[in-house]
């Protein structure tokens, strides 16, 4: 796709750059180490002059043998290639660094996650307040030496377990003991929550109005949620309004935190695999795609043949069976209540019962390991897939396009709402049909062909306006690209092994760090792993797609109908399994 | 014209009103609903009109490879005596990401070595998530994953800890709900045994 060699991208940016950046030296890394003084100049550069616009993620990660902290940075293009990664070590006792937020608003919430989780302060960001944790909370819960409720052992397996394992409910045991610890000079009874006050400030002052027709109006403050039907799950967001104009509206997630990150650090390498069913529980076969390539590159070794056959098509079905269930569920959000929802699970159903025959479960598939899949399809169920996707789901995609894309209430209501334009999109990092509905055609499938995507013939479905109609449509387009690909692997879909060695129980993954990347249906869904060569990760992190896509939330409601709030919201399709992991 | 999308997409409403009595029409006398037929009619690709099972009354057969709580397998004597296949080795204790497997290990009351069998084991189903992972890497097939999907219980304590006695389920039991895992396992250990023989016989 770029007309110049990867090597010489590098010396160039190495010309440009070449004081600022430093080759990172530590066995398995790759990138470059910056210090943090000149991270926003490099940052820049980089954007504008090497058009790396696209900051896909941002993790923070605790050196604590070293007593640093450390931020890591994925850069990408949009243009397609791969990752430039940015290092930034810092004292464990005083950490802060810039905060990139002027140049990529998208790194938003993901450094105020990384504030959260490590304490690390990004100086310059707008509103640097606790995310996932509550406002109040003691403690940073990723850092090595923060010790959790039910704290038992450092890493997995646990001792306690074999060969003398008499059990006990973990219940029963007093969760409240000595692992939790409160500030000094904390009493329960004295405790005012400071969080609401800091969120509401953060709006800055409400001024009171005037909708510039004369009439006297005042600006105020709603609250949709944390309890709310059209929110998808427990999810708040705080809207200041001005008759039913929105003002301004953020996002308030977290409810749902358990710290996956935290526990996928404790876990071994392949314990992890039935936890990332649990993020975005309706996908949890592009979850699994995504982590095992994580291990499978810090591993060295490639899934046989079949087993990236087999794990295109179920990753595949899964998009198809996302995209039903996000089309269902903006028509409730819309008002349609349930109707267009019931028609278009109904397929999702047969979907899922094939998923539960291959996979032993509906929806927490656990299918792929490293190096192949679980196990080869059954009998009979590689016949049913080529049945519903020859003869069915076609004829669904059509019936529901037919049902709804021309609906005039449903255009009303979605067309020119909602509106997010292409280079904002980018900056916002907004992931998957969000983007692709901005009219910008990045599709990890092709920018960074990963697994065997760059056999099949399938086009990128893009969508020029940037509003809820395109957001609709574009789950469509790409249902019908899914089809395409499902075609092409079940026709080619070789006999032989599905597993590559002997599968283990216990892998052996050398020291270094990876970051994988797939296109789930929600957008990039990326894992960033740091191996020292232990069964355990050092680093586990997940680059969400549907908790970075809410970023831009803001501006798309800005200046829109409190009720297309909810609509809105809808189009990004947002699991929050994923978004508060 | 306004409105004419509304009316197309009604239409899809009025086909899906008259498929579902078109459907049972089609099939008065065959039994749609509460007969084997009938469920797998309407979870299959050319179901049209009504998709719902009504469950409790009517029940999807679950698939071979369903998995739901695991269970421990012990073979029968011809006298009725129980033999774990268990060996206490820990490999499911050791590879459970949630970690509710609790081995103890049977050791020999005279000498005090370990003997490959269970002492006790337990599961603590409030945490197992069924994942499969202990069936799947068990080097015994010991250890496999149930289809009894109805195990709600009014304890909700130490109930749900499940001992070696509740765990325990023949050999017959794992051959009738996974026929062809149960096959194909017997297959692998038998040629494994001839290979040994002739190994032996070799020597």
């Amino acid at each position: 796709m770029t007309s110049t060699p990867a090597t010489t991208l590098e010396q160039e940016i190495e010309a440009r750059l070449g004081d600022a950046l430093a080759h990172e030296t530590r066995p398995g890394y790759a990138g470059y180490r910056v210090e943090a003084a000149r991270l926003v100049e490099a940052a820049r550069t980089l954007r504008d002059d090497f058009h790396y616009d696209y900051l896909s993620c941002v993790s923070g990660v605790d050196q604590l043998p070293e007593g640093k902290l450390e931020v890591v940075y994925h850069l990408f293009r949009t243009r397609g290639g791969g990752a430039l990664v940015l290092h930034t070590l810092l004292p464990r006792d005083d950490p802060h660094l810039p905060s990139l937020v002027s140049l990529f608003p998208g790194a938003e919430l993901q450094e105020r996650e990384a504030y959260d989780m490590y304490g690390i302060r990004f100086d310059g960001h707008p509103d640097l307040r606790r995310i996932l944790m509550w406002e109040g909370f003691a403690g940073w819960p990723m850092r090595k030496d923060w010790k959790e409720a039910f704290y038992e052992q450092e890493g997995k397996p646990f001792d306690a377990r074999w060969p003398g394992g008499r059990a006990r409910r973990s219940e029963d045991q007093n969760p409240f003991g000595s692992n939790v610890e409160y500030p000094p000079g904390f009493t329960l009874e004295g405790w005012v929550p400071e969080g609401e006050d800091a969120l509401y400030a953060s709006f800055g002052r409400i001024e009171p109005g005037g909708n510039g027709s004369g009439l006297r109006t005042d600006r105020m403050l709603i609250n949709l949620g944390p309890q709310h039907p059209s929110t998808h799950g427990i999810f708040r967001m705080v809207a200041v309004l001005e008759g039913e104009t929105i003002i301004d509206i953020k996002p308030v997630v977290g409810y749902l935190h358990r710290n996956h990150e935290k526990i996928g650090e404790r876990n071994t390498f392949l314990m992890n695999m039935p936890f990332t069913d649990r993020l975005d529980y309706i996908n949890s076969l592009s979850n699994n795609f995504g982590y095992a390539l994580a291990v499978e590159k810090l591993m060295g070794i490639r899934p046989p043949e079949r087993a990236e056959y087999i794990r295109i098509i179920m990753a595949e079905l899964g998009r198809i069976s996302n995209h039903l269930w996000f089309i269902g569920f903006l028509l409730n959000d819309l008002g349609a209540y349930f109707t267009p929802a019931l028609y278009a699970i109904q397929d999702r159903e047969l979907i899922l019962d094939l998923f539960e025959a291959i996979t032993g479960s509906r929806m927490m598939c656990n299918y792929f390991r490293f190096g192949g899949v679980a196990r080869d399809f059954p009998e009979g169920t590689l016949q049913r897939i080529r049945e519903l996707v020859e003869e069915r789901l076609p004829r669904k995609i059509d019936e529901l396009d037919g049902f709804l894309s021309g609906s005039e209430i449903l255009r009303g209501r979605a067309i020119g709402v909602g509106v997010l334009p292409p280079d904002r999109a980018i900056a916002y990092a907004a992931a998957g049909p969000v983007l692709r509905a901005s009219g910008v055609a990045y599709d990890v499938r092709r920018a960074e062909p990963y697994g065997i995507y760059d056999r099949f013939d399938f086009n990128v479905a893009v969508r020029t306006h940037g509003d809820v109609y395109d957001r609709y449509l574009i789950r469509l387009d790409e249902m019908r690209e899914s089809l395409k690909i499902l075609h092409q692997a079940l026709r080619d879909i070789p006999a032989g092994e599905i597993q590559t060695g002997k599968a283990m129980y216990q892998v052996r993954v050398p020291a270094g760090e990876s970051y994988a990347r797939v296109d789930g249906p929600k957008g990039e869904l990326g894992f960033y792993v740091v191996s020292n060569g232990k069964p355990n990760p050092w680093r586990y992190h997940v680059r969400p797609p549907s908790f970075i896509s809410l970023t831009p939330l803001g501006e798309m409601c800005r200046g829109q109908k409190i009720a297309d709030a909810v609509v809105i919201l809808g189009s990004i399709d947002i699991t929050l399994g994923e978004v508060d992991r | 014209m306004y409105g004419l999308g509304i009316v197309k997409g009604l239409t899809t409403t009025l086909r899906h009103f008259f498929e579902t009595y078109l459907d049972d029409l089609r099939w008065l006398g065959k039994g749609r609903y509460g007969t084997p037929q009938g469920i797998q009619h309407r979870s299959s690709k050319n179901v049209r009109g009504l998709f719902t099972i009504q469950y409790p009354e009517e029940k999807i057969p679950v698939p071979e490879e369903f998995r739901y709580i695991p269970f421990l397998i012990h073979e029968e004597g011809a006298n009725g005596e129980q033999q774990d296949r268990c060996t206490a080795c820990g490999i499911c204790a050791k590879v459970c990401p949630p970690q509710c497997i609790w081995i103890v290990r049977t050791t020999d009351s005279a000498t005090g070595s370990p003997v490959p069998a269970p002492a006790e084991f337990y599961i603590d189903i409030d945490i197992c998530m069924n994942c499969g992972l202990c069936a799947e890497y068990c080097p015994f097939d010991a250890i496999k994953m149930d289809h009894d999907y109805e195990i709600a219980s009014y304890d909700r304590r130490q109930a749900h800890i499940f001992d070696k006695q509740r765990l325990s389920r023949p050999v017959s039991y794992y051959a009738a709900i996974r026929p062809s895992n149960y096959a194909s396992e017997e297959e692998a250990r038998k040629e494994k045994e001839a290979r040994k023989a002739k190994a032996q016989a070799a020597a």
